[in-house]
């Protein structure tokens, strides 16, 4: 076992020990906070399919992120008022009809996106990334009928089939087989055919070209692969805040998604996992030191940018081995 | 007898009142500390602050945080707040939308909640809540005390508001109150810092008064540019457009524009004359409106918590209803969905001694209350 | 639609084109020498605006305030091209993204700590108060069309530098081949910090202008550096002649479509559900604009030859 394996063992089971020593220290807020460590995380996972394995530096992910919040939250809306959606179909609250509601619509959405964004590449597609989640974002805060920009409040937290998802305990142990799952897929996606051609793409996309493989439909396949996993992450996120607004749509929110992979490690398995976790203890901490945490958060990031280029992970398994 | 049972009732009352204060109360204030919108968060922590501090209340405890006007983030406050701190009453947030993520959850846990300013119509109406109390206004209530005064001389409106559910119930309230005709009327985008396209349209409606509804930063983008722009159309709006804490970024450009409020610093009542000194001398600056909101929830909390324990809600609440309190704002009363029914005057932005100030020239609705208050039945 | 409402939003528009492009130069100029991406280009407006109103409350005059603007927002930007920005160069566009988003968070945060969390305030500077007459019977602001004229200025300086001048060579070299012009003995390195400091001002100068047209306060540099993106990705990035097109175009279409879409649409609905989803379209159209743009042209309508 390498070093990497081993601690990415000791941070998935140490995510998942945390909020049962939390509950039994009668901490139970802790278990929230894992809880949203579970869902950031995988909503880096899944923009780590288009930027760590694609190398597609996208500046838009929040898009699918508050995509797949916005289903949850008009879904479980009209469950609850039990007026019809479009097209006559009902809302619904259970959590499986969300999630695939969420990455069909998150991945239409990616289909369109990456099909005009992928036409170009480097900072183009970084700025264009960019403004189609500032259209999706302008769409949300100025149409009324979801709340606007005022945002739409889920009463009560969707279901999962035999589990009562509003304790939050049951709702981490949700996220994180959820996550887990997440992970899986991506590690399989990188061992796969697929993901030795994303690779080859990202690394020479000349060269791949040139035996044979066309890299467009490659890059538009990972883009939306990308896309669904994170819109599942923002359905869980919606539930988790029993709320949905189009912060989650912003500009913020898409740096925030790659500043968890950095922090982490870039091109790491469980780098978001890592980033995530680091991100939300930052915030937890600096935030009930200072009111200023932002500005330290800033330091940090600008540190690990420029000084600590792996991460979390590479600080302490040490650089990625190629081969 | 009688004197053994008047002695009785004394040390009963002193026992169940000493007893009521000895229960502490544990207060989570949520509000804006940081990010373009801290000065209302900053204005509510202290006016909230302050009447904890005149009144000397040892068994009051208040734990602040930081929403960074962040829904999601408010929300997780709130949840550990909740669940960790255990406090018994929220209070502190500005914004409707922040409101409206934090309190179904937070009175479905059974705490209570005190506004000190965001009162948006979902929650004064049919889906009303017996442990949510609104301790600044109904969120139309400023709106219609415009649309009342345009009634008055104004024939032909030009409307504005910002294109959020909060704006639209702006413009729902003016029209709600204004008999006379709308010229145009207009949704800005949200945070919107040039509004160049709006003035020429004002300029082109033939209209003969405008109302403005724009909060914070867009109100000061807007006042500066049309005071350049050689319309000389008068301008009227809630008084969020003109509060204290943006007159002097707006400067000048605000003088003589008409402004609806529950609250003016000039307001002649008692309370009022201790307040506003107390509060310039604490923080040596002018209070805002949302400081005597926040003022008036803590002191509404401390008046109910000096008669019932805070653990008793049912009792809490009836006393909380009560509103027995001196408000800076003169008349205070709850009314049957526990948003206030209060007096509303009409203002104008006045120099007063080289400082931009609002001075009140009439009261243009006398006990008013709200139009979901009949929809309320908790 | 009267024609004086029509000349006074086309007016509009250009002022706005303006200001993008004062803050489109300086990012598509550093992205054409030093191939760099920077999203802090947004709190250098910032820091001119707070330099701009700190400055002209202390001494009562906006000129000295602008002035003011130009050498804080220059003196940002070459602290942080020394100290951070030198050290992205060579850096992947990534981690170039990622430093410049953590200096927003520390510029914002930083700024917040100096000034305080209540908007500052600029006044227009008697001179140019009021507004003017137009032909054809409009008005306009006097200030308005002072900016619109700063700015015809500051765009012809920059053509006149970049052609004209010995730097301006350096830049058009660098813009060609960066390794080249440091083998032929070109102190790169104060070129680049030169370049980012000129961008920096010209951000600074545009923060400290519509700081008197606005609230000065934290944040007031993200809306407009997303717009400024647009307009560089339009105009194709690196390229001067494509920022000052791609700027008047975002700044035209955007106002004149929070004008007319609503007009339109009132045609087919109520008033108020018009101005809702008018307003709505409006908000995205310059970003569909874009979109179509890219579609067509996926390198900007005027592509940096690189």
């Amino acid at each position: 076992m390498t070093r990497e394996n081993i601690l990415n063992l000791v941070l998935a089971l140490a995510l998942l020990a945390v909020p049962f020593i939390a509950q039994a220290a009668g901490q139970p807020f802790t278990i929230t906070l894992a809880t949203r460590i579970a869902i950031l995380a995988l909503a880096a996972t899944g923009l780590n399919i288009a930027l760590g394995l694609g190398g597609l530096v996208s500046f838009g992910h929040a898009a699918f992120f508050g995509v797949g919040g916005y289903v949850a939250g008009i879904l479980s809306s009209h469950a609850f008022s039990g007026d019809p959606m479009l097209f006559g179909l009902s809302g619904s609250k259970q959590m499986l009809v969300v999630w695939l509601v969420a990455m069909m619509t998150a991945g239409v959405l990616g289909l369109a996106i990456g099909a005009i964004s992928l036409r170009t590449s480097g900072v183009y597609f970084i700025m264009i990334t960019l403004a189609f989640a500032q259209m999706v974002y302008y769409f949300a805060i100025s149409w009324p009928a979801y709340g606007g920009e005022d945002g739409l409040s889920i009463v009560v937290r969707n279901q999962f089939p035999g589990v009562n998802t509003m304790r939050p305990m049951n709702f981490f142990l949700i996220c994180y087989g959820v996550l887990l799952v997440g992970i899986l897929l991506s590690a399989l996606i990188r061992s796969s055919r697929f993901g030795a051609a994303l690779q080859a793409v990202r690394q020479n996309d000349v060269r791949v070209a040139s035996i044979g493989i066309s890299p467009m439909p490659i890059r538009l396949t990972a883009f939306v692969l990308s896309a669904m996993l994170t819109a599942v992450a923002g359905a869980l996120y919606a539930d988790l805040n029993r709320f949905v607004s189009p912060s989650m749509l912003s500009w913020h929110m898409s740096g925030e998604l790659i500043v968890l992979i950095i922090l982490g490690g870039t091109g790491r398995l469980m780098g978001p996992v890592a980033g995530a976790a680091l991100y939300v203890i930052f915030e937890y901490l600096l935030g009930g030191l200072t009111e200023r945490w932002q500005f330290f958060l800033g330091l940090i990031l600008l540190a690990t940018v420029l000084f600590a280029r792996g991460g979390l992970i590479g600080l302490v398994a040490g650089k990625v081995r190629h081969g | 007898m009688k004197t053994f049972l008047k002695a009785a009732t004394l040390a009963l009352s002193l026992g169940a009142s000493t007893l009521a204060m000895a229960e502490p109360v544990k207060i989570g204030l949520i509000t804006t500390l940081s990010g373009g919108g801290a000065g209302l968060g900053v204005d509510t922590r202290d006016g909230f602050m302050l009447a904890i501090k005149q009144s000397g209340n040892k068994d009051v405890t208040v734990i602040t945080e930081d929403d960074a006007q962040k829904p999601e983030l408010a929300v997780q406050i709130a949840d550990k707040m909740i669940q960790s701190d255990e406090v018994d009453i929220l209070t502190g947030i500005v914004w409707s939308n922040l409101l409206m993520a934090v309190v179904p959850g937070a009175v479905a846990q059974g705490k209570i909640y005190v506004s000190t300013n965001a009162a948006p119509a979902a929650l004064a109406g049919e889906k009303c809540d017996p442990l949510y109390f609104n301790a600044a206004y109904q969120n139309d209530n400023l709106h219609e005390a415009m649309g009342e005064y345009a009634n008055k001389g104004y024939k032909k409106m030009f409307i504005m508001a910002p294109n959020y559910p909060a704006g639209k119930d702006s413009l729902t309230g003016f029209k709600r109150y204004f008999k006379g005709a709308v010229a145009n009327e207009v949704y800005t985008q949200v945070g919107q810092t040039d509004y160049a396209a709006e003035i020429a349209q004002i300029r082109a409606s033939g209209a003969d008064g405008v109302f403005a509804f724009l909060p914070g930063g867009m109100g000061i983008a807007f006042m500066k540019q049309y005071a350049q722009s050689g319309v000389k159309i008068p301008v009227m709006g809630p008084g969020f457009s003109f509060s204290q804490d943006v007159l002097p970024a707006i400067g000048d450009a605000a003088l003589g524009a008409k402004a609806s409020g529950q609250w003016a610093k000039d307001l002649d009542n008692a309370a009022n004359k201790k307040f506003v000194p107390a509060f310039e001398k604490e923080y040596g600056r002018l209070p805002s409106i949302y400081a005597v909101q926040a003022y008036d929830a803590a002191q509404l909390i401390l008046s109910a918590a000096s008669k019932a324990s805070v653990k008793d809600t049912a009792a809490f609440t009836a006393e909380l209803k009560k509103a027995d309190i001196q408000s800076p704002r003169g008349k205070f009363k709850f009314n049957t969905n526990r948003h206030p029914i209060q007096d509303i005057y009409v203002t104008e932005v006045v120099k007063d001694g080289g400082v931009l100030t609002n001075k009140i020239i009439e009261k243009i609705f006398t006990d008013h209350g709200d139009a979901y208050a009949q929809a309320c039945k908790k | 639609m009267t024609f004086a409402l029509a000349i006074e939003q086309l007016l509009n528009g250009v002022q706005l084109g303006v200001m993008l492009f004062l803050m489109a130069a300086g990012l598509t100029l550093i992205f054409g020498v030093m191939g760099l991406i920077n999203l802090a280009h947004g709190s250098l407006y910032m820091v001119g605006a707070f330099a701009c109103a700190t400055v002209a409350a202390f001494t009562g005059s906006f000129w000295l305030g602008l002035v003011a603007s130009l050498a804080a927002s220059a003196a940002a930007g070459a602290l942080i091209e020394i100290t951070v920005i030198r050290r992205l160069y060579a850096r992947d566009h990534l981690d170039q993204v990622l430093a410049t988003f953590a200096l927003i968070l520390i510029f914002s945060e930083g700024m917040r700590w100096l000034f305080g969390s209540f908007p500052l305030y600029l006044d227009i500077p008697p001179l140019l108060e009021g507004a003017v007459a137009l032909p054809g019977g409009a008005q306009y602001p006097l200030y308005r069309l002072a900016i619109i004229l700063a700015g015809a200025l500051v765009a012809l300086g920059l053509y006149g530098l970049i052609s004209r001048t010995r730097l301006g060579m350096r830049i058009r070299a660098g813009e060609s081949d960066r390794e080249m012009i440091a083998a032929l003995g070109v102190d790169i390195r104060t070129l680049y910090t030169l370049v980012f400091a000129l961008g920096a001002a010209l951000a600074g100068f545009a923060g400290g202008m519509v700081g008197a047209l606005q609230s000065v306060q934290v944040g007031m540099g993200e809306p407009v550096l997303i717009l400024a993106f647009v307009v560089i990705v339009i105009g194709g990035i690196g390229s001067i002649k494509g920022a000052l097109i791609g700027a008047l175009l975002v700044g035209v279409v955007d106002t004149m479509g929070r004008l007319l879409l609503p007009q339109v649409l009132s045609l087919m609905v109520p008033p108020a559900q018009a101005g809702l989803i008018g307003g709505a379209l409006a908000s995205m159209l310059i970003y569909i604009l874009m979109a179509v743009i890219l579609a067509v042209k996926p390198r900007g309508l005027f592509p940096a030859q690189a």
